[in-house]
């Protein structure tokens, strides 16, 4: 399929970059890289020691790659996970809400297809969030901050364009992670006509598994939580990485995609659309 | 092709309620369909079970001779369709939306693509207010982009859901129109209607639903309408002016206090006209009435078309 002949997925990606709400999510993402290199210019303190979202704040003033680190770690728990689920759980619910999902299953899209659709549609989505902030952060550390050579928290230092380099990589994982955020949301969207309850359930289903993540005497069910390696890209910072967590984390969030869409799929595909 | 939409036994339950009762739909090529019906009778479901939105709990049915819900993707781009009143993304233009259903079409040509979607909003009276959110729509106006949105590519057959809803008499008659020429131009229309007046100037072919069943269904000529029509002579001598019109051959000859009725059958009204003046019959109007379709269907279903629960 070429991207002439992708029509449907061009409307659908329009649909979703050219929605007001959509667009203020991203407008208040990209702000929040900027508000914490303003906080941290102007309270001149490089933050304190010991725990390793301490170290990378601290390191904002040292390079301005940090800034966007930083903010990628500050929205990482709720922030992202809130901005694709609006988008995913809105995905076929807002459709049946609307009455136009009937429409596009008599044009006729295969419900398949329109799933499929739907799903690239919100990892772009996903992946514009996540890159908001790092060239967000990224522009606002140029700015205000020292452009230099970044030291990593293992002590070791990469060049300004090697820096950058294990900035994307941090972004493609924490895409990556989200996307069982956008598969959950999909399948969820699949289920009610009603978008904001899709996107309240799949947003609640997140936290739950990040709170269940904080309870020490449940440790035996943490490697199956989607979140309990969301934070493993910090290996990246460090030389050499090591990979072994991030591996793990990427092989869970692939499981939980293919089981997420799996259902979606089951849901969707005999429905009966009374919408 | 013989029939453009075909079903054997149609049958849709809702956990315990049967919506739609064993249908065998035959609704032939190049007819003009109307699916006549209360309120709740089952016409949208049946319609929903057409298009394979909705999957019957037992029964086959094929359009345009092509099983469904197995050859959806291949004949349903011959299919243009209304459901349950029009249905778009309120925060998007007319042309916007169409352009949107469009482009999800994958046998559909990219490149005439923009042509197709300003002569759908033409023809259907849109063009003006194209470029218009959505959300500003009339009632009448979103119902012709809901038919627009039909016709954006050639159909076979048009599969209309209560396509008068919501517009003026003006646009009422002109979605008749609209029916009456696509009709001509040889697409099968299946236009359905909770009233008849709506759509028996239009229609050859009628389906009346009942709480869930078909309970009769075939060509109007079949109804013999001609056969029913009445006439109605005004005059101040009603009992010798119905004696003239035994005479001339009309059935069920009734007397009222302005005149006397009678059903025409194969006589000319001319000709009655002529027996009752050269009669002497002081004649101060003569009136032919055509039945309405209405009371037929209530002698044929027993039922009148009231909201069945």
């Amino acid at each position: 399929m070429t991207w002439r002949r992708a029509r449907f997925l061009r409307s659908e990606l329009a649909m979703i970059f050219r929605r007001r709400r959509n667009v203020a999510l991203l407008v208040v993402l990209g702000l929040i890289p900027v508000l914490i290199g303003v906080a941290v210019q102007l309270s001149g303190t490089s933050g304190g020691r010991g725990s390793q979202s301490d170290s990378i704040f601290g390191g904002i003033t040292q390079n301005g790659i940090f800034d966007a680190l930083a903010a990628t770690l500050a929205v990482l728990p709720l922030f992202f996970p809130l901005a694709v689920a609006v988008v995913s759980g809105d995905a076929v619910s807002g459709e049946a809400n609307l009455g136009t999902l009937r429409y596009l299953l008599a044009v006729p899209v295969g419900r398949t297809r329109l799933l499929a659709v739907k799903f690239v549609g919100i990892v772009v989505w996903t992946l514009a969030c996540v890159c908001t902030v790092a060239a967000m952060g990224v522009a606002t550390g140029a700015v205000l901050f020292p452009r230099g050579r970044l030291t990593l928290l293992s002590g070791r230092t990469v060049s300004y364009l090697g820096g950058i380099e294990r900035l994307l990589l941090v972004s493609g994982y924490v895409a990556a992670c989200l996307a069982v955020v956008g598969a959950l949301g999909l399948f969820v969207s699949t289920m009610t006509e009603v978008p904001v309850a899709a996107m309240a359930a799949t947003l609640v289903l997140t936290i739950v598994s990040e709170v269940l993540d904080q309870v020490p005497q449940l440790h035996a069910i943490h490697p199956a939580l989607p979140s309990h390696y969301w934070l493993d890209w910090i290996e990246l910072l460090r030389d050499p990485v090591s990979t072994a967590s991030m591996t793990r984390g990427l092989l869970v969030a692939l499981a939980y995609v293919a089981l997420f869409l799996s259902l979606a799929w089951a849901r969707f595909s005999g429905k009966d659309v009374t919408s | 092709m013989t029939a453009a939409i075909a079903s054997a036994g149609l049958t849709k339950r809702f956990s315990r309620q049967v919506v739609v009762d064993a249908v065998d739909l035959d609704v032939p090529a190049g007819s003009v369909y109307g699916f006549l019906g209360p309120n709740g009778s089952g016409k949208t479901t049946t319609i929903r079970i057409l298009l394979g939105l909705v999957r019957p709990t037992s029964g086959s049915h094929a359009l345009l001779d092509e099983p469904m819900p197995d050859a959806g993707a291949r004949v349903l781009p011959r299919v243009g369709a209304l459901v349950e009143g029009p249905a778009f993304h309120p925060y998007l233009s007319g042309r916007a939306n169409l352009a949107r259903l469009d482009s999800a079409d994958r046998s559909a040509p990219a490149a005439t693509s923009a042509r197709r979607v300003d002569e759908a909003l033409h023809r259907v009276g849109l063009a003006a207010a194209a470029a218009k959110r959505y959300r500003n729509y009339s009632l009448g106006m979103r119902q012709r982009l809901g038919i627009a949105a039909a016709l954006l590519r050639p159909r076979d057959l048009l599969v209309l859901d209560e396509p008068t809803n919501g517009l003026d008499p003006q646009g009422t008659r002109e979605v008749r129109n609209l029916i009456a020429q696509l009709g001509r131009d040889g697409v099968t229309v299946f236009v359905s209607s909770h009233l008849l007046s709506e759509v028996e100037q239009v229609c050859t072919h009628v389906g009346v639903m009942s709480v869930g069943r078909l309970v009769w269904q075939g060509a109007l000529a079949d109804l013999a309408l001609q056969q029913r029509v009445r006439a109605r002579v005004l005059t101040p001598d009603p009992a010798a002016a119905a004696a003239v019109l035994t005479r001339c051959g009309l059935r069920d000859v009734e007397i009222d206090a302005g005149g006397a009725t009678g059903v025409l059958g194969e006589t000319r009204p001319e000709d009655v006209v002529a027996a009752l003046v050269a009669a002497g019959i002081a004649v101060r109007g003569f009136t032919t009435e055509r039945p309405d379709l209405e009371e037929i269907f209530v002698g044929l279903t027993g039922a009148g078309f009231d909201v069945s629960g």
